[in-house]
């Protein structure tokens, strides 16, 4: 196996039912999951995929489309009808209940939808609780446990029982116990599903920003396309318990393999999901343009929306910089838009365009813009 | 008319024979394990004298719930008192705390392993179903064959009773723990048993206590019908009563029933409620 391959999944199908393996022999042949009904479930069918270390990996699918049963066979909570899981090198298939206690006391940890926090412990003592399960003392696992608090912004709160929680705040216990285990891999099961969309917004935020720290491989399953966009660094798309596609944000949202896919990509907010550095020009010609003084600059990490104002208002195209400062390459308001079409409204169009007006010193961007009107 | 006749009585005859002749040692081991918890229970409750009593028992109402229900404890206790069923009330108390103590000891972990098992589920069930649903009297004929006059027939016949809500509240309370909580258990590695102990049981415990509750006051309620095998207390009142068709004294003792069964309904009952934190949740 790979070096940097962490967990791999391989033909994996789950079929709830009475004759589960009569039925995986029949999908295998080809046969789709509504002949088989008097069967059973079948929730997933023939998922195959590799996830590297330290990324994120999103698993998006619609409810029925059998995400949530795909990311339980990855820690074994529910054992596969057939195929095979391989998590850091061990296989889960005929793995002993010791041997798999073992595996998810050390090497992969869950985040779940609602929380699951035991109501009748204090927060510290339900983020060391994975500690306690492997056996740390209690003085060192609340050490451990309050560190980790404090990292997703809960200090204060230790000695608070988790009804006292707003939903935002449990799960950020409930990421901190998965993070107090130090394992390799997380698994989010709709991990933000059940909150606020503001507080989503800020929870998906801070993920980003522990990631960028903790360098964690993270399985992420979400039924929100936006979200996937948002985090994910790859993005396995699920329909009908089928994987369709498996790639990064930009080639989902470039290139859709399929008709469902596509559909869905047409709901993306392509302005949140695409950021400088994806749509910028990064010629020769483009950077010294760019780099020359009095460019507005942004990051390359900046989303669309962000920087729409600052490209309307700006005569130049703007210069889009890297972490340390670097020109890498410009977005004129030609390129903006040549990106935001397919999904763009007409009035945030038209918005744009207005802006520059007739003295536009980027002639073509000018023409182009035009062109669309 | 057709002669039709299936000798199921004859068949239980045999089989209690059969126990009787083989299995005499086991029930005597029982009935002397049991008469001895009996005694002992019911020499704490009657050798200090009442007042002492009266002050711990409404101590712990006042611990448990409050003063207004300490208050109501204090008045009903003086009212057992003077209608001279104090003796008779504590030696009830004693069957009921020791039959409810060995139904519960029985009946909760029944009721794990049946949440645990459909299949143990599948055969705990109707089997509870029978226990409860036959007369009550009917227990005490073989209890009586099998240990003879007194307490432990009461007992007996008691703990069979009112085993059935144990098992099942028991049951549902941690077959309904969210599915979630349970399975957080099991994706960081814990044991069955660690997630049975840390998780199911507390996150169960309202509903086994409100279990628990049940099993007392069918407890109580089997208590008088003991009285008619010579298990004494306030159930050998109401026989006495009735034998003698003398209305007073068998309101006197059934009033008396009605205070121990508020006392110890309302107290486990307040024991059964989640804690504060818990409840919020």
């Amino acid at each position: 196996m790979n070096e940097s391959i962490v967990l791999e999944a391989k033909g994996l199908y789950k079929v709830f039912g009475r004759r589960p393996q009569e039925a995986v022999k029949k999908l295998a042949a080809g046969q789709s999951r509504e002949e088989l009904s008097k069967m059973g479930t079948a929730a997933v069918i023939d998922a195959s995929f590799q996830v590297r270390r330290g990324e994120i990996f999103v698993v998006m699918g619609l409810s029925g489309s059998g995400k949530s049963t795909l990311i339980r066979m990855l820690n074994g909570l529910l054992p596969a009808t057939a195929g095979q899981v391989s998590v850091s090198g061990t296989d889960l298939v005929g793995i002993s209940d010791k041997a798999l206690r073992k595996l998810r006391q050390q090497k992969i940890s869950m985040v779940f939808q609602h929380f699951a926090l035991m109501p009748h412990r204090t927060v510290l003592e339900n983020a060391a609780y994975a500690l306690e399960v492997q056996g740390i003392d209690r003085a060192e696992r609340e050490a451990r446990a309050l560190k980790v608090l404090k990292l997703v912004g809960l200090e204060g709160w230790e000695q608070k029982y988790p009804g006292q929680l707003s939903g935002g705040m449990k799960q950020r216990v409930g990421l901190a116990r998965a993070l107090a285990a130090e394992t390799d891999i997380l698994l989010m099961d709709e991990a933000f599903s059940a909150l606020d969309p503001l507080i989503r917004r800020e929870m998906q935020e801070q993920l980003i920003t522990l990631q960028r720290e903790l360098g964690k491989t993270i399985i992420f399953i979400t039924h929100d396309l936006n979200e996937a966009m948002l985090l994910g660094d790859r993005i396995a798309m699920m329909h009908d318990g089928r994987i369709v596609q498996i790639g990064s944000p930009d080639e989902i949202l470039k290139q859709p393999t399929n008709d469902y896919v596509e559909q869905f990509v047409q709901d993306v907010d392509r302005t949140r999901v695409l950021t400088a550095g994806v749509v910028m020009d990064s010629t020769p010609d483009h950077v010294t343009a760019a780099s020359l003084p009095g460019a507005t600059t942004v990051s390359e990490d900046a989303p669309l929306a962000d920087i729409l104002g600052l490209a309307a208002d700006s005569r130049r195209p703007l210069a889009v910089v890297d972490g340390d400062d670097h020109v890498i390459g410009s977005v004129g308001q030609e390129t903006l838009l040549s990106a935001l079409s397919n999904s763009a409204p007409a009035a945030e169009s038209a918005a744009v365009t207005k802006a520059p007006g007739g003295d536009a010193t980027d002639r073509t961007a000018h023409n182009s813009a035009e062109g669309i009107q | 008319m057709i002669e039709f006749r299936i000798p199921l009585g004859a068949w239980v005859d045999a089989g209690v024979d059969w126990i009787l002749e083989n299995l005499a040692a086991l029930f005597d081991v029982v009935k002397v394990v049991f008469k001895s918890s009996y005694d002992g229970i019911e020499w704490v409750l009657l050798t200090p004298s009442f007042p002492i009593i009266l002050v711990a028992l409404v101590a712990i109402g006042w611990l448990v719930k409050n003063w207004k229900f300490a208050l109501g404890t204090a008045v009903g206790l003086v009212l057992i008192y003077g209608v001279n069923q104090w003796e008779a009330a504590m030696e009830s108390l004693a069957l009921v705390l020791l039959a409810s103590l060995i139904a519960v000891i029985i009946s909760v972990p029944l009721g794990i392993l049946a949440a645990k098992s459909d299949r143990i589920s599948a055969v705990v069930k109707p089997l509870l179903d029978f226990l409860q649903t036959m007369p009550a009297f009917v227990y005490l004929i073989p209890a009586v064959a099998l240990f003879s006059v007194g307490v432990v027939p009461g007992v007996v016949a008691t703990i069979l009773f009112a085993m059935a809500p144990g098992a099942r509240f028991t049951e549902l309370g941690i077959r309904g723990v969210d599915k979630e909580v349970v399975e957080a258990g099991q994706a960081f590695g814990s044991t069955p048993w660690r997630i049975l102990r840390q998780i199911q049981i507390p996150l169960a415990m309202p509903t086994i206590m409100a279990g628990i509750n049940q099993v007392i006051m069918l407890s109580l309620s089997m208590v008088v019908i003991a009285g008619l095998v010579g298990a004494g207390g306030l159930g050998g009142e109401v026989v006495n009563a009735l034998q003698r068709i003398d209305i007073g004294l068998g309101f006197e003792a059934g009033i008396s029933v009605v205070i121990l069964a508020i006392y110890l309904d309302r107290l486990s009952a307040s024991l059964g409620r989640p804690s504060r934190a818990a409840s919020m949740a």
